[in-house]
């Protein structure tokens, strides 16, 4: 392996990383209240939120990213504001990516943390309540412990979808080298161009953390014995 | 909307709620004393539960009380126990020690009370049903809430578990001041454990009062057939080794209960169901039944079709005798005649 391919692999790697981290982070942060609305909630408007939810499991990448991308622009709805406010574009932008996976990876955060909020028996909530605690107090010291799987489960789909995705980041986010070139538009590069051996490396690399993660997960969930 | 006003013994808990759910209306306005512990007595779906839970706040009543659950000062034990399953005993209870300002009771002393040493570092899912409640009743009282209720806390157990958490149960009512609500569906353990008694029927309150008096009373349907039976304070006397039997000295005389008892407790506190006593004119000499007392009728009350109540004054307690109404009539039996009551059965309280 020479210096160039070793850097060309690390540079695509370490910001598909970082675009994980961020977005997991924010999934979690925007999620938990969502699923826990979802989880509770018995207004007639909850199929209409799971179904806006769910839309990214099941439309092509690319409509997601087509939409986003007229949304962003500098001259969408929250695009041009974003110009105002910073005075760069959010498209072809690390900050855009961010939004762009929240988005596409919303649903793989939110569905595991409301079926562990709805496997929440109401019964132990309400003696939290008739122990003192008010509802924020409750949810932070019986609700969060209780629902761990929920929260690991959803921080591991969240990370490891927004590693593998491609279309989306494609339509919004274009192939820009530290910016928003991550490791599967890299991938795509290489086999453009017919570099085969770079096109392996990496991938062999994102199947070998696919296995890895998912694996872990599974064992966790088997171990983690918390009713 | 729960009140509770003064803090002396003339101090009561006005309880006044209402709810409407499909057919079922719940409607209550009562007082009850702040001092010992208040049977709320009830068929399944007569309102016991949801009188409680309006009460904690755990459901909307129209009484507009906008007071969030956590903020009412009002300690729940729930049918079934529920407990937090990722904190250990210890912090189970001290979940809600936490939170409350007025700490008032004193932690060793209710987990000795409550026999919970050995169970400090256990998580919830290796205690049986009976410690889990215990458990739960630890962490209700240690939050020293101004009234606790609880919910038919023994339901969920059985009948081993049941005894061996009743004596528990005993200890709270004579160690502990806090005004507590006690619900059950079952006329043994209110007459064990309290010492008021609210009767609820369809969503109503339909009588009330200090416990020996309710139990005296004829007039309550509810308290007739197989729940009919009175309660009274009796005292360990004297061992008989030989025939394992113990004598207790009440105003009326004296009663041998099998098994032994305590000599030293002041005063225990005797159930006898109303079935388990039947009447003679004369004083019998040849019946296998121990304990026979000499009595004066009371009173006199048709009980059912073909049952009547006979409440007999023995001492200063009272006795109730479910007999047939055509034995009433055989015998004349009529208020002021001297009688005797053989008592075939008595339960106590340990």
């Amino acid at each position: 392996m020479d210096e160039l391919t070793g850097i060309s692999i690390f540079a695509p790697l370490l910001l598909s990383a970082q675009l994980a981290f961020v977005t997991t982070v924010v999934l979690l942060l925007v999620g938990t209240p969502i699923a826990w609305w979802l989880s509770r909630t018995r207004s007639r408007f909850k199929a209409v939120a799971q179904a806006i939810v769910a839309m990214p499991i099941v439309l092509p990448p690319t409509v997601i990213g087509f939409y986003l991308l007229i949304l962003l622009g500098p001259n969408g709805a929250i695009g041009s504001w974003w110009v105002q406010l910073t005075g760069t574009a959010l498209t072809f932008s690390f900050s855009g990516l961010v939004i762009a996976s929240c988005v596409y990876s919303l649903p793989f955060a939110v569905q595991p943390l409301q079926s562990a909020f709805e496997s929440l028996p109401q019964q132990t909530l309400e003696f939290a309540w008739t122990q003192g605690a008010s509802k924020l107090d409750a949810f932070f010291a019986v609700a969060v412990p209780m629902s761990v799987r929920g929260f690991i489960g959803a921080s591991v789909l969240a990370f490891a979808h927004t590693l593998g995705e491609f279309g989306v980041v494609l339509m919004v986010g274009g192939n820009i080298p530290g910016e928003t070139r991550v490791i599967s538009i890299a991938i795509y590069d290489q086999v453009e161009t017919l570099n085969y051996g770079a096109a392996h490396q990496m991938s062999l690399l994102l199947l070998m953390f696919a296995f890895v993660v998912l694996f872990g997960m599974f064992v966790i969930n088997r171990r983690w014995s918390v009713r | 909307m729960t009140r509770i006003v003064g803090t002396d013994s003339e101090a009561t808990v006005t309880l006044k709620h209402a709810l409407r759910r499909g057919d079922f209306q719940l409607d209550v306005d009562v007082q009850i004393p702040t001092t010992g512990i208040t049977g709320l007595f009830g068929e399944s779906g007569s309102g016991k539960t949801t009188l409680l839970r309006c009460i904690a706040g755990l459901e909307t009543d129209l009484s507009h009380d906008s007071r969030p659950v956590h903020e009412r000062g009002v300690g729940y034990v729930f049918q079934e126990p529920r407990l937090f399953p990722h904190l250990d005993v210890r912090r189970n209870i001290e979940f809600g020690l936490r939170r409350s300002s007025g700490a008032k009771i004193d932690q060793p002393q209710v987990v000795e009370m409550l026999g919970l040493a050995e169970l400090l570092d256990r998580k919830p899912d290796g205690l049986s049903g009976g410690e889990a409640q215990r458990v739960a009743i630890a962490a209700v009282l240690l939050r020293s809430p101004q009234l606790v209720l609880m919910d038919e806390p023994l339901a969920s157990l059985d009948q081993r578990r049941k005894d061996e958490l009743l004596p528990y149960l005993d200890r709270l009512h004579d160690e502990l001041s806090v005004p507590m609500i006690y619900v059950s569906h079952s006329i043994d353990e209110v007459s064990r454990l309290c010492d008021h008694l609210l009767l609820i029927d369809n969503g109503k309150i339909v009588a009330g009062g200090e416990l020996h008096e309710m139990l005296a009373r004829l007039d309550l349907p509810m308290l007739s057939g197989t729940n009919a039976g009175s309660v009274i304070e009796a005292r360990p006397w004297r061992y008989n080794r030989n025939y394992d039997l113990t004598q207790f000295n009440f105003s009326g005389g004296e009663l041998s209960v099998p098994g032994l008892y305590d000599t030293n407790l002041r005063s225990v506190r005797l159930r006898i169901a109303a079935h388990d006593v039947s009447i003679c004119l004369s004083r019998p000499d040849d019946t296998t039944i121990l304990n026979v007392l000499s009595a004066e009728i009371d009173d006199v009350q048709a009980s059912g079709p073909s049952s009547a109540l006979v409440r007999l004054l023995v001492g200063t307690d009272y006795l109730l005798a479910l007999v047939t109404r055509r034995s009433v009539a055989r015998l004349d039996l009529k208020k002021g005649d001297q009688v005797f009551a053989q008592v075939k059965s008595v339960t106590v309280r340990r």
